[in-house]
């Protein structure tokens, strides 16, 4: 009888969550609530979680309550520690929660709502879900072993050095674009560098107290930080009203592209404790407070979509980035439905944690659902402003000129409808001198959330307070990325380097550490700059780098986890991995292939070379640019994008060869399945337990 | 509705103990290095082997939480 009503209660979970899908699939026209999103999302969520995590965690892994964990065996007080699941999933949902799935749905809007939907569910449901699940439960069966030892032992030495390398060039052009979008979103803001800048001074603030007023007293800090992160949002809004001062903060993107690679550079070189781990925790409190607002704010307004479900730039046509929906949208979308990333944290300080095997579905699964519903929100927020004012702010002026009026003459000629002092008062509403081409994601999203939030407390006049406080939440979100992946760059940068030049690799030499890290920084520098003298915004071709570099990343994760599942003779169920894997390497080939070989200059790095190199023989400037010598460095740069594009797609090819190289051996029987997992020991049973 | 502090057979722990307890679970949640956790683990399963002060526990924390790819995400 139970059963049988459990039974019930999941059709009707499915028949609810296949009618939202319908009504949102089918809506033309009408405007729909966000509220049907959310339906069909929570629906998804839950059928994903009780059927197919269950699936894979008792059909694949056998997770067993008594098999002891690493946490168990190798408890030392330190990496290894047995926690609670609550604690380890909260732990684990705030290291995979960046600033990906905010700024990839956002820009996804441009097609609609409905792509970016439907790729957010579906994709994380059968792809991003199932690798951080499955990674998290193999490390767990190995020790805590991370991914690229993982590669190393499980596939071969070939993958395992390509991983590496993927690894590190996936981290420049992850960080070149994140400090990118942070540029876009301050750049002739007073009030968000000054209120972004004070997060510097803050942290150093909260290290001292750490370190010498009250030592290691970490909460206490945190909350000072947190009273003094209000402060600083106030500060910027008096400066920016201040006609002395603004003019002093108002910076040129170039100028703020210089000062971010300083900042990076200093976090890679100071001790930790003094800038990187204060921001850490004021970072951790902001993004998981921020995220479950954001949650509330949109129940509570439940607002509807401005967004058409389609937009005619499915075709390709589109100006926030190019490219037709295929591939473009899962290129785009990237970490909000499955990010290679995630791979990393499932096989680094989380496996060490789990007190018992089966933790691992709600950690592994169940954290990357909840990611998913931050994207969700985040393409809610994007779609709640009206098609119009979305395009004023995420088109480059390359494509919408830089007045009011030619904007909204812009937006009419693609069949949306803008008012010049539309724009305006919105500007002027959220503090700012202008939103039009503010690229990048952030400050479209700062304004959706901005609506939102106002809707709920403050209204139209608290706008502009609004607006600030979630552009200062997205760039402490993204500078603390930055700050740790420089950090963690040069290390690695390090580790490869000592092969050629020993001392190199000292980590606590300082003219290595100097070294190291003015290298890393140069190399994610070069990027960041060439997107700040980019006429089309720049993101146009970073953020697609960034999309297949991070999806490459989760291709390696999916050969892994294929060849675990493969080598330890479940080969039957090898699908759950092999399905996303085949998907994502059709994606990645196909975007890197249109993104070096299309003829068309608006899409392809090669073309847009040979058109600006003809345009520049004739002793033209291109459109757009400032002078030749721009036109040139722009040039060299699209052939160098062309050239990573090409290393993310060759790496795919190396280590998709040699995992099936592996597997076929396996299968054929020429080699033998041999489990790599640490044999079985049981726990003993304690009493409480 | 008062709460017997002190119910025979079910000591319920004092106020102060429980927000002990919260502010330890926020702690490990933003990731801060939990001192007390290692040197109970050291007496229990090491006794008698050096400990390291707090200050050197934390410093070695960070120094490694900081130079692994895996602690931070996009």
């Amino acid at each position: 009888m139970g059963k049988l009503l459990s039974w019930i209660g999941w059709l009707l979970v499915a028949v609810v969550g296949t009618g939202a899908f319908a009504w949102l699939a089918l809506s033309r026209g009408e405007q729909v609530s966000a509220a049907w999103l959310v339906t069909a999302a929570v629906c998804t969520y839950l059928i994903a979680y009780r059927f197919y995590s269950r699936f894979i965690a008792s059909k694949i892994f056998a997770l067993d309550a008594n098999r002891k964990t690493p946490a168990e065996r190798l408890n030392d007080g330190r990496d290894y520690v047995p926690t609670n699941r609550w604690v380890v999933f909260g732990h684990h949902f705030a290291a995979i929660a960046g600033p990906g799935p905010l700024v990839g749905p956002t820009l996804a809007a441009q097609f609609g709502f409905l792509p970016g939907m439907i790729w957010i569910l579906v994709g994380v449901a059968l792809g991003g879900a199932v690798q951080d699940f499955v990674i998290l439960a193999s490390s767990v069966r190995r020790n805590g072993k991370s991914l690229g030892q993982m590669a190393k032992d499980e596939i071969g030495p070939v993958a395992g050095f390509t991983a590496l390398i993927a690894v590190l060039g996936i981290m420049i052009v992850l960080i070149a674009v994140l400090a990118l979008v942070v540029v876009n979103a301050l750049g002739e803001s007073p009030w968000g560098v000054v209120t972004v800048g004070l997060t510097i001074p803050i942290a150093l603030l909260m290290g001292g107290y750490l370190k010498w007023i009250r030592p290691h007293r970490v909460l206490e800090a945190t909350a000072m930080g947190l009273v003094l992160l209000i402060v600083a949002l106030y500060v910027g809004r008096a400066v920016a009203a201040n006609p002395e001062l603004a003019p002093m903060f108002t910076l040129s993107r170039k100028s703020l592209a210089i000062l971010i690679m300083g900042y990076g550079f200093l976090a890679s070189v100071l001790p930790v404790w003094l800038l990187l781990a204060p921001r850490d925790y004021l970072s951790a409190f902001v993004k998981l407070g921020v995220v479950f607002a954001l949650a509330l704010g949109i129940l509570v307004v439940l607002p509807p979509l401005q967004m058409p479900a389609l937009t005619r730039f499915v075709d390709g046509t589109g100006p926030v980035f190019a490219g037709k929906l295929f591939p473009f949208a899962f290129i785009t979308i990237a970490c909000g439905a499955i990010s290679g990333f995630h791979a990393l944290v499932s096989s680094g300080t989380t496996p060490k944690l789990l007190e018992r095997e089966p933790d691992a579905r709600m950690i592994g699964y169940g954290g990357m659902l909840l990611e998913s519903m931050v994207a969700m929100m985040a393409l809610i927020a994007a779609c709640v402003l009206s098609p119009g004012v979305f395009f004023a702010i995420n088109a480059p002026a390359g494509a919408i000129g830089t007045t009011a009026a030619s904007a909204a003459e812009a937006i009419r000629n693609w069949g949306f409808v803008l008012q010049p002092d539309e724009i305006q008062t919105l500007a002027r509403n959220v503090g700012e001198a202008s939103l039009l081409s503010r690229t990048g994601g952030a400050p479209s999203l700062a304004v959706g959330m901005a609506h939102i939030f106002s809707n709920v407390l403050g209204g139209p006049t608290a706008m502009a307070l609004w607006y600030h406080f979630a552009i200062m939440f997205e760039a402490l979100f993204i500078l603390t990325t930055l700050d740790a992946g420089t950090r963690v760059g040069r290390f690695m940068l390090q580790d490869l380097g000592k092969h050629l030049w020993e001392p190199f690799g000292r980590t606590a030499w300082y003219p290595a550490i100097v070294l190291s890290s003015a290298i890393f920084v140069a190399l994610w520098g070069h990027f960041l700059y060439q997107g700040v003298i980019d006429p089309l915004g720049g993101i146009n071709s970073l953020w697609p780098l960034f999309g297949i570099a991070n999806q490459l990343l989760a291709t390696v994760a999916l050969c892994v986890g294929t060849t675990v599942i493969i080598k330890t003779g479940k080969q039957r169920y090898a699908w759950v991995t092999l399905l996303p894997l085949a998907w994502l390497a059709i994606v990645t080939m196909s975007a890197a292939y249109t993104k070096i070989f299309s003829s068309d200059p608006r899409l392809g790095f090669l073309a847009h070379a040979s058109l600006f190199s003809q345009q520049v023989a004739q002793g033209v400037t291109p459109k757009g640019v400032k002078s030749l010598a721009d036109a040139s460095r722009i040039i060299w740069n699209d052939r160098v994008d062309a050239a990573v594009a090409a290393f993310f797609a060759l790496s795919v090819l190396v280590i998709l060869a040699d995992s099936a190289k592996e597997w076929w051996s396996v299968v054929r029987g020429t080699k033998p399945a041999v489990s790599t997992e640490v044999p079985f020991e049981g726990r003993v049973a304690v009493a409480g337990d | 509705m008062q709460i017997p502090l002190s119910a025979i057979g079910h000591p319920i722990p004092s106020l102060l103990v429980r927000l002990q307890r919260v502010l330890r679970v926020i702690r490990s949640i933003i990731g801060a290095p939990d001192y007390e956790r290692y040197v109970a683990h050291m007496e229990s399963h090491h006794p008698g082997c050096a400990v390291m002060s707090r200050d050197e526990f934390m410093r070695q924390r960070l120094e490694s939480r900081y130079s692994r790819p895996g602690s931070r995400c996009c």
